[in-house]
């Protein structure tokens, strides 16, 4: 065929629907005209995928945040805004001296690099697997301490704009991060993590 | 008279008269505009099966409204003229490249009944052909407007006031100018043949496929003519007016909106009118392929449209299948390509069509003819390419890479 071959490949893949690799957000034409739900199905996502952050608390519902400020430290995108401030010594916020009195981050900068949550000494900022969230105003793009911390399940909070599905919002804390695989070989099975409100310390993940 | 071979002028011109010629105008004008929407969509549907995606599929059903889609979000987008901007110029460009596009579809006969009759109809009692106008220089016509479209280009460059555009429209002028030369001298061998220079009169001659222009002109002014076309559309392969990788987005970078938009579909109606060109030149246009397919059931104009869409419709996968398959060429490959082959090759051709038209009015033996042809070009071949080495070895010595 020498220099016609290439029109015979092209030809060719027309017909063939097998290599197509394209999977459809939204269900695509297959789900057009279904009822219920079916054009509304999303791709499943990894385990360790990078989504909306959460604020973690420990089994006792003290917040694990301490203020310290690492996390804006370290934001390519500085996009985290966080002010400490001293614990009331009666009616502490956080174990320890001080805690975040304000915790804000802008969505409309983040680049869910992961990188605060690297840099977090007590496991306080974690994410989620959600990344569908699409507010309508700049004011709602800033997330506030009050809506990234966790309820009193343990679970994030789901907010109007938010689209949550099921798994999004489970196994979001330290643990997740400290079980990777690509941690120190020496550690897998070991607990390397603080407990947290909702689930107490979490069992390590099974060896493959 | 550039009108008088249309019957419908031929006569008294009254009001009837004029509302048949602005019914076929508007129907023309729609019949274009309808047509590039879906040749968008089938290009990108094609082109997006053929590299294992799926393409357009959400606006309307199979996508087939996404052009319009896009379209209209277009006329919404935010109308730019930059401020070193030649601003008259600028804004008369896209019209320029657009305009010519719809004119050289003028002079297409899309349909009719050429084998029994004159390829005319009779809309509300009068005979008219299927084209808007049948002038008798029409071919001539389409070389003046395919030409003009090169100041579309050429003006969309140089009144932006950016460099990157003022080089791609350098390129695509360069480019127009010297594929227009292989493109008119194949047009050439089909005028020699056919003894006319009106496009009804190509379609009239060729009644059936032995008599087919591309079998009547001995195939390779047919070869000659789509790599010509390919190239004068600035289509891939021949796409170096838009090369990204070189020229951020060529002629129309800082064109934005509907301007933008214009040389969007300028590009893809001239796609269609050359195809279409090419099918009224080399394949009969509404003719059909095989006598015994003339006596189908139903009225024979309009199987002269199936017909003429048919072969349309083969051009315009071909040109979707280059795209789809071909790497661009280089610069110099392409001036090469046109320069060195093309239009030597099909200037050889019109030369021995020439010879042998003569040949067989003077009663000549056709063989000496040919034999002495091909010593004449034997010769000139010879002298092209050493004046070739001659100078590719001048320019080495003044240190050139080529």
């Amino acid at each position: 065929m020498g220099y016609f071959a290439g029109f015979a490949i092209t030809a060719r893949q027309i017909w063939r629907k097998d290599s197509r690799v394209t999977r459809e957000y939204s269900g695509g034409r297959e789900a057009h005209g279904k009822k219920g739900d079916a054009h509304d199905v999303k791709a499943d996502k990894p385990e360790r995928l990078h989504g909306r952050h959460v604020l973690n608390r420990y089994e006792d519902g003290m917040e694990k945040c301490i203020g310290c400020e690492l996390c804006a430290g370290v934001c390519p995108a500085r996009c985290i805004y966080v002010r400490g401030a001293d614990n009331d010594p009666d009616n502490p916020t956080s174990p320890g001296e001080r805690f975040g009195y304000v915790y804000e981050i802008n969505y409309l900068r983040c680049i869910h690099c992961d990188l605060c949550v690297e840099a977090c000494p007590t496991e306080a900022i974690t994410e989620t697997k959600m990344f569908e969230f699409s507010f309508l105003n700049r004011k709602d793009a800033i997330y506030t301490k009050a809506e990234l911390v966790v309820d009193d399940a343990g679970l994030p909070q789901h907010l109007p704009w938010e689209d949550w599905r099921p798994g999004e919002d489970q196994h979001t804390s330290a643990w997740m991060r400290a079980t990777s695989p690509g941690g120190d070989a020496d550690f897998v099975g070991e607990v390397g993590w603080s407990g947290e409100l909702g689930y107490g310390v979490r069992q390590p993940e099974e060896k493959a | 008279m550039i009108f008088a071979l249309d019957p419908l002028l031929g006569g008294d011109i009254d009001v009837s008269v004029v509302l048949v010629v602005l019914l076929k105008v508007v129907v023309a004008f729609v019949f274009l505009l309808v047509a590039t929407m879906l040749m968008v969509w089938f290009e990108r549907k094609v082109i997006s099966r053929m590299q294992n995606r799926v393409g357009p599929n959400k606006a309307g059903p199979w996508g087939l409204l996404q052009t319009l889609a896009d379209g209209t979000k277009f006329f919404f987008k935010e109308d730019l003229v930059p401020e070193r901007a030649d601003r008259f110029v600028f804004k008369l460009a896209p019209y320029l490249s657009l305009i010519p596009a719809f004119l050289v579809f003028t002079v297409i006969p899309i349909g009719g009944d050429f084998a029994d009759g004159d390829g005319t109809i009779s809309i509300f009692g009068h005979r008219t052909l299927l084209q808007l106008a049948d002038p008798p220089v029409g071919i001539l016509l389409v070389l003046a407007m395919s030409s003009i479209a090169v100041y579309g280009i050429m003006l969309a460059g140089w009144a932006s006031g950016s460099k990157y555009p003022l080089l791609g429209s350098v390129r695509a002028s360069a480019q127009m100018i010297s594929y227009e030369a292989a493109l008119g001298l194949s047009i050439l061998t089909v005028v020699l043949v056919t003894g006319t220079l009106q496009t009804t009169g190509f379609v009239a001659a060729q009644t059936g496929l032995a008599n087919w222009n591309i079998v009547a002109t001995g195939i390779l002014p047919f070869f000659v003519f789509v790599v010509a076309a390919t190239a004068e559309l600035n289509r891939p392969p021949f796409d170096l007016v838009e090369a990204e990788q070189e020229l951020v987005g060529g002629f129309n970078t800082e064109y934005a909106s509907i301007r933008f938009a214009l040389f969007f579909l300028a590009e893809f109606m001239n796609t269609i009118t050359m195809s279409a060109l090419i099918v009224t030149l080399f394949l009969g246009g509404p003719q059909a392929p095989f006598g015994f397919l003339r006596n189908l059931p139903g009225p024979q104009w309009a199987w002269g449209i199936v017909w003429f869409f048919a072969k349309l419709f083969i051009f315009l996968f071909m040109y979707v299948w280059f795209r789809a398959t071909l790497p661009r060429l280089r610069y110099d490959q392409l001036m090469n390509l046109g320069w060195k082959l093309l239009i030597p090759i099909s200037l050889a051709w019109l030369m021995l069509l020439a010879s042998l038209r003569v040949a067989q009015d003077q009663g000549w033996n056709r063989l000496i003819v040919v034999v002495i042809d091909m010593v004449v070009f034997l010769v000139c071949a010879a002298l092209f390419t050493a004046a070739l080495r001659v100078s590719s070895r001048n320019r080495q010595a003044e240190g050139s890479a080529y």
